[in-house]
């Protein structure tokens, strides 16, 4: 029985790691998008999973919690962004990918080691996957870094959310509650925040392309 | 004793937010703006009255925390908010004559003004270390559009550089503090006590070295891309630069001081768990570097409010070194340091922005003879320039002296290093400052002298610290010192 949970957790987990290298290396914003959302209903899982092995309820909520806001009401939003900025058909040029993927190997390496001391000492049944959730936050860093369109940084972003939430199942079974609802708050209005925001942009530039925003050097 | 001045001082601003969300817009808002900031100015007082007399005490089910370390900063914050609401009403009238501003933006200026100072005083206040990170977030949220709101292209990329670095950061203290309640989970046990500071450092020796180690990394890199640490301070001069000047002025003078604030209380369970030496270590490290960087970059800037930006992430660095060195009189220092630039650096900023306003620009080498044009502007920027400076007998001096002769003591090699990064600073700024002040103008002289008031009680507080520190004062300041310093 345990045996079964640990072995579906590890699974969502290399889902996770998997996605967060198909995102890394994928152009097209509607299928980012899609990327994210499994992405989300994989950290639903996840919590839900761990929710049932441990029986601890307010885990139920806040997979409740992540499905609502990352799985339905986020993609929502950037479909509706992306339609009325009209990029939906969008294909970023990225340079070199496979040395985008050699590069998130190693940070993938840097990770585990990283983490391993740290999980050993949890007493969560996830602690194995903590790795992978530190991997997945710096894979999404990475990603927000080579980017050169807004709304892929903005997914890379919310991916990073993702993977902390994940973190955060993994290491500790869940924030306390109210810390959850905090940050589910921050994510929302900072998305809203951040559509507003293209639009701005877009205004002023006729376009989402940040390198229109590299001006402000340093000198 | 009651628990009033806590729910009004948070409260104030949170209401104000949500009312001048509704009438921002109207020609007295500007008034209502400075109402709310005088309100929780004196619930801010009340409340430092109250811990001063009965010591440090945990409110609402032990959520919320006041002690002397945290109640200097909040009535710090609040002072600075009101007195920076008085400017604004003053300047932020001239930027809608000059059509920068329009209705809808001053709305959502005033709105997120009120907001901004809710986060901050909730960040300062709060007893969990959740919230905490939940409010240093909350805070970016509210002035990324306050950077933007003149929708020009360089303050849209200022703004969008603010949100993606601050964002990364602060993602960076998210999984510090999720490792800190994996310790705290070892230590005290789950639940959402866990994270509760008080509990924290009650536990903090019991706390897993190892997993402390890894927390401490991520939460310094993610707080202290907020402090404009070198090198994750790509976002602070931009944001101070393109954003309206009272903005630039609470960004550098308060926002600041919080995210070190958060570092410290971070550093006192690091300390804890890991013995003196390796938080320090980490800070010395960073305030050191953060200090040369910007002092050999200030020379390098036209924009007079960049150049006044880099001079605050060197001064937050010489802060982040000063509690680095720890021990009672470098943490006093810094906590003195942190009081001085907030009232010094928003005073400049206040006398910068009139004088960008006056000559139409922001760039140095335009604005010229400010003497001659409005004296009080020129003499509010000249003083502000000399005390940033160390010059006595201002404040910043006592600090700096402070801090160098306790490094000299603990850690000789630095002590060199500093003064040099700080003789070039002094160079660099007042070759820029005195062209700016004295030169020749064309400009004729203003007809009416700008309601300079906030900034000569800046300097005039910032030259008293200088001088005496009052024995309140002192004896508050050496409370929190004990507490952060060991």
């Amino acid at each position: 029985m345990s045996h079964w949970i640990v072995q579906s957790l590890n699974l969502f987990a290399s889902l996770m790691l998997i996605l967060a290298f198909a995102m890394l290396s994928q152009r097209r914003i509607l299928s980012l998008i899609h990327l994210f959302t499994l992405q989300g209903l994989t950290v639903v899982c996840a919590t839900a999973t761990v929710a049932y092995a441990t029986g601890r309820h307010e885990l139920y909520f806040s997979a409740a919690l992540t499905f609502t806001l990352k799985v339905l009401l986020i993609p929502y939003l950037l479909h509706r962004l992306i339609q009325r900025l009209k990029v939906q058909w969008d294909v970023e040029t990225l340079i070199n990918i496979p040395t985008l993927m050699l590069i998130g190997i190693v940070l993938v390496v840097i990770a585990f080691n990283l983490a391993a001391p740290v999980a050993q000492l949890s007493a969560s049944i996830a602690r194995g996957t903590l790795g992978i959730a530190l991997a997945c936050v710096l894979l999404s860093f990475m990603m927000m870094i080579t980017r050169s369109k807004a709304v892929p940084q903005v997914i890379g972003f919310l991916a990073m959310e993702n993977a902390l939430f994940f973190a955060a199942t993994s290491a500790t079974y869940g924030m306390p509650m109210m810390v959850e609802l905090g940050i589910a708050l921050d994510v929302l209005v900072g998305m809203l925040i951040l559509g507003v925001f293209l639009f701005q942009i877009r205004e002023q530039f006729d376009s989402l392309d940040i390198h229109h925003l590299e001006r402000l050097k340093e000198d | 004793m009651n628990a009033l001045p806590l729910p009004l001082l948070l409260g104030m601003p949170l209401a104000g937010g949500f009312i001048l969300a509704a009438i921002g817009h109207r020609p007295r808002a500007p008034e209502w703006n400075a109402a709310f900031s005088l309100g929780t100015l004196l619930a801010a007082a009340w409340l430092t009255v109250q811990i001063v007399e009965s010591g440090p005490r945990t409110v609402f089910a032990q959520q919320f925390f006041i002690d002397p370390l945290n109640v200097f900063l909040v009535a710090l914050t609040a002072f600075v908010a009101f007195t920076t609401a008085l400017f604004s009403r003053a300047y932020m009238r001239v930027e809608v004559g000059h059509g920068r501003m329009t209705a809808a933006r001053m709305r959502l200026y005033h709105s997120m003004y009120q907001f901004f100072c809710f986060t901050m005083l909730l960040a300062l206040t709060t007893n969990n270390l959740g919230i905490l990170w939940v409010a240093m977030e909350a805070a970016t949220l509210t002035t990324v559009l306050l950077v933007s709101v003149y929708r020009t292209p360089a303050s849209l990329e200022a703004a969008w550089k603010y949100f993606i670095l601050c964002g990364v950061g602060i993602a960076q203290a998210l999984f510090g503090t999720i490792l800190l309640y994996l310790a705290a989970d070892r230590a005290i046990g789950a639940g959402g006590d866990a994270l509760l500071w008080t509990h924290l450092a009650a536990a903090k020796h019991m706390l897993q070295p190892t997993i402390i180690s890894l927390a401490f990394v991520f939460l310094l890199l993610g707080y202290g891309t907020k402090v404009g640490l070198v090198p994750l301070h790509n976002w602070l001069p931009d944001a101070h630069a393109e954003g309206p000047t009272p903005i630039s002025a609470v960004l550098s003078g308060l926002l600041l001081n919080v995210a070190l604030y958060a570092v410290l209380r971070c550093k006192v369970l690091a300390d804890g768990a890991l013995g003196p030496g390796y938080a320090g270590g980490l800070l010395i490290g960073f305030g050191l570097l953060s200090v040369v960087v910007a002092a050999l970059l200030l020379s390098r800037q036209k924009d007079v409010k960049r150049m006044f930006a880099y001079s605050s992430i060197e001064h937050m660095g010489m802060m982040t070194f000063a509690f680095g060195l720890g021990g009672p009189v470098a943490t006093f220092a810094g906590l003195l340091h942190m009081t001085a630039h907030s009232l010094v650096k928003s005073a400049i900023f206040f006398a910068a922005g009139h004088g960008a306003q006056k000559t139409g620009g922001q760039l140095m080498e335009d604005i010229r003879g400010l003497m001659t044009v409005s004296p009080t502007v020129g003499w509010g920027l000249l003083l502000g320039s000399l005390a940033i400076l160390g010059m006595p007998p201002f404040g910043i001096f006592a600090s700096e002296f402070l801090i160098l002769t306790t490094a000299m003591h603990e850690l000789p090699w630095t002590a060199p290093v500093l003064l040099a990064a700080l003789g070039v600073a002094f160079a660099a700024v007042l070759r820029r400052v005195l062209p700016m002040v004295f030169g020749a103008t064309s400009a004729r002289r203003l007809a009416h002298a700008p309601a300079l008031l906030p900034v000569f009680v800046h300097l005039g507080l910032g030259f008293m610290l200088g001088l005496y520190i009052p024995p309140y004062l002192e004896q508050w300041y050496g409370q929190a010192a004990r507490m952060i310093g060991g």
